[in-house]
């Protein structure tokens, strides 16, 4: 990262536009809510965080002598909900694809600024009946509120956390129909759509599982809530419903929103290792159809979490056999990030050991998942810790690593300063280490037989289970420092230059940070996407 | 992009029409026919949608990319009630391993 000379940093920008409390709540300009995201997203992923410090802590003994079965039951629901719903749905297109996209199309903010802000308060809102579930006891259905237990029998505040996600939802919808309009239509000219950054691509395709999918989970939540309240029989069964009838919708749009986790993060890894790779994305338009791919097979797969539920084996085999095709789009996607590093100059910074990271960890991740799409492996280890370290090598080796490479990729262009390369980069070895450490015992442990969601277990599994806390900690250590270096880094600082890695894309075109609208001129495309042609290279030395 | 403004008339006739279909919905409910009662039902909020989307939410006067973004919200509520009929509909049927 360079520093910046002394002239070329500029006085006015969008963090000097006030600073007082009403000039952020009032906002309406992208980047700013993009940092009032990231603020309130951070305080949900700590909350979140604690709760799985509190599950770990008690799986270090077998015996289930921490907390009561019921506050246990609590304290993962808990965890699930905040982490999903308010942490990792948001994450990246919430705030670095608030941030980037106007910057990375050439417009100066995105189509709808005041829904943008409405959206953060939606958010807000929701989080706030979430947080009054939590306070008032919490929710003991799972992150995924299965019925007839959410609606016939559960004592726990369901129907606050359920309106919760329900209201957070609109915030979702509202994001992603932004995004869609403002791609579409505020374009730089001569920015066609296959010069498009793969950020932006990926945006768009997880934009559209944002608006055809989030709607189903709203209105399955407010079903939830009338058969809780009002006892109709939608999916009580002994009043003529089939609580199989809720899986179906919940899946419906809860598979999907795996891919509104994951995508994103594939396109802040296609940016990174372009610019430490000093190339061209390898098959760009391949990868810009595997990303739209992935959006769309992913609203085929959803019965492939019911393989064991009475869904018919004929519909089984179907979601199992569209479960295994979403791989080749992923796969498309983990080859050509590989055949981009091949022959490129590749430098080590921070950045590029998350997207390194990522690619490693989400492989591991998309692979399990093709195991458990396979029927007969699926009813061995359903429900066991398999699926917990699949789906969090997925989320959080996944879409956490991507979030972290993004942050520190773009931390220059959000706060215009430097942070410290030893730290960040030992925190990046720290996530790595203690994620593993962390989520590969699961994977043993699933395997052998241990079941999720209780705060017991035989003796036996005793090791994996103090080896993945252990995991835990470290890697609670490796999240705490980035969080540590970057408020000291936006304070205190050293300026940073206006490209500090030497990249090229629109964002780098304008000033770090950039001024409220963003360019004084609006550009106008004329090369190629991701143009690391040696010209450039010579000039960024 | 020119925005289409309607005459209020057409938002009478469309309001008319939904009274009507409403009214129908109502006074069919007061016959069985049977397996098809479901079907006459879903077929009149159907047509209840169509004329809210097209006249009331000015699609048919719309740009081709905002009928296919609307369309699209139907092809997807198509494939949630397809692949979930396929577990229903399906269920019954059992499966016998052929002899080895
Ligand atoms: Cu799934």
């Amino acid at each position: 990262m360079s520093e910046a000379t002394s002239t070329g940093y500029p006085e006015e920008n969008y963090l000097t536009q006030g600073s007082t409390l009403k000039s952020w709540l009032l906002t309406t300009d992208h980047k700013r809510i993009g940092v009032l995201y990231l603020l309130t997203i951070s305080v949900f992923f700590l909350l979140g965080g604690l709760f799985a410090a509190g599950i770990r802590l008690e799986l270090a003994t077998p015996q289930g002598d921490l907390v009561q079965p019921e506050t246990y039951n609590r304290m993962f629901t808990m965890h699930g909900i905040l982490m999903i719903f308010f942490f990792l749905i948001p994450s990246i297109p919430a705030t670095l694809g608030n941030f980037l996209i106007p910057l990375q199309i050439g417009a100066k903010d995105v189509a709808f600024p005041r829904l943008n802000l409405a959206s953060w308060y939606i958010f807000v809102i929701g989080g706030c009946f979430t947080l009054w579930a939590l306070v008032s006891g919490g929710v003991d259905t799972g992150w995924t509120f299965y019925t007839p237990f959410s609606t016939l029998f559960s004592n726990s505040h369901v129907l606050p956390a359920a309106l919760g996600v329900f209201i957070t939802g609109f915030s979702s919808i509202l994001t992603g129909l932004n995004f869609i309009v403002t791609i579409h239509r505020m374009r730089a000219p001569g920015l066609t759509w296959f010069k498009l950054p793969l950020f932006i691509w990926s945006h768009y395709a997880t934009s559209l599982i944002q608006v055809l999918g989030t709607p189903v989970v709203a209105i399955t939540i407010v079903l939830v809530a009338f058969e809780r309240v009002f006892h109709l029989g939608i999916f009580d069964p002994s009043v003529g419903g089939d609580p199989v009838l809720f899986q179906h919708l919940f899946w419906f749009y809860s598979h999907p929103a795996v891919y509104i986790m994951i995508l994103p993060g594939m396109g802040v890894i296609s940016e990174v290792v372009a610019t430490f790779s000093r190339k061209r994305i390898f098959g760009y338009k391949f990868m810009a159809f595997a990303v739209l791919a992935i959006a769309v097979l992913g609203f085929f797969v959803w019965g492939h979490h019911m393989f064991v539920s009475t869904q018919s084996v004929y519909a089984g085999t179907v979601f199992s056999v569209l479960t295994m095709l979403v791989a080749i789009p992923s796969a498309v996607k983990v080859f050509n990030w590989t055949a981009t590093m091949y022959n490129g100059a590749v430098s080590w910074d921070t950045p590029m050991l998350y997207a390194i990271g990522f690619i490693g960890l989400f492989t591991i991740g998309g692979l399990t998942g093709v195991m458990l799409g396979t029927m007969g492996i699926d009813i061995h280890v359903h429900d066991t810790y398999f699926v917990v370290a699949h789906f969090h090598y997925v989320m959080v080796g996944g879409a956490i690593m991507a979030f972290l490479a993004g942050i520190h990729y773009w931390w220059p262009k959000i706060a215009g300063k430097t942070y410290p390369v030893f730290w960040s980069k030992l925190a990046a070895l720290i996530v790595f280490i203690g994620f593993n450490l962390t989520f590969f015992p699961q994977f043993l442990l699933g395997y052998m037989g241990m079941p999720r969601r209780y705060h017991a277990y035989p003796e036996e599994f005793q090791v994996l289970n103090v080896l993945s806390s252990a995991g835990a900690t470290v890697l609670g250590v490796g999240y705490l420092l980035p969080v540590i270096y970057l408020t000291y880094s936006f304070f205190f600082g050293a300026r940073c230059a206006q490209n500090p890695w030497g990249a090229v894309g629109l964002e780098w075109e304008t000033t770090s940070p950039p001024p409220t609208l963003n360019f004084d001129e609006i550009p106008t495309v004329t090369g190629e996407v991701y143009d690391y042609s040696p010209k450039k290279e010579a000039q960024v030395v | 992009m020119s925005v289409h403004v309607s005459p209020t008339s057409t938002y009478v006739k469309v309001f008319l029409t939904l009274i009507l279909l409403t009214a129908t919905t109502v006074w069919v409910a007061f016959y069985d026919f049977g397996i098809l009662n479901n079907v006459i039902a879903l077929g009149i909020a159907f047509a209840k949608a169509t004329v809210v989307v097209l006249f009331f939410m000015h699609v048919k006067w719309s740009s081709p990319l905002i009928k296919l973004i609307a369309g699209a919200g139907v092809v997807w509520l198509v494939i949630l009630i397809l692949f979930t009929l396929g577990d229903y509909l399906t269920r019954t049927i059992h499966y016998t391993a052929p002899p080895i």
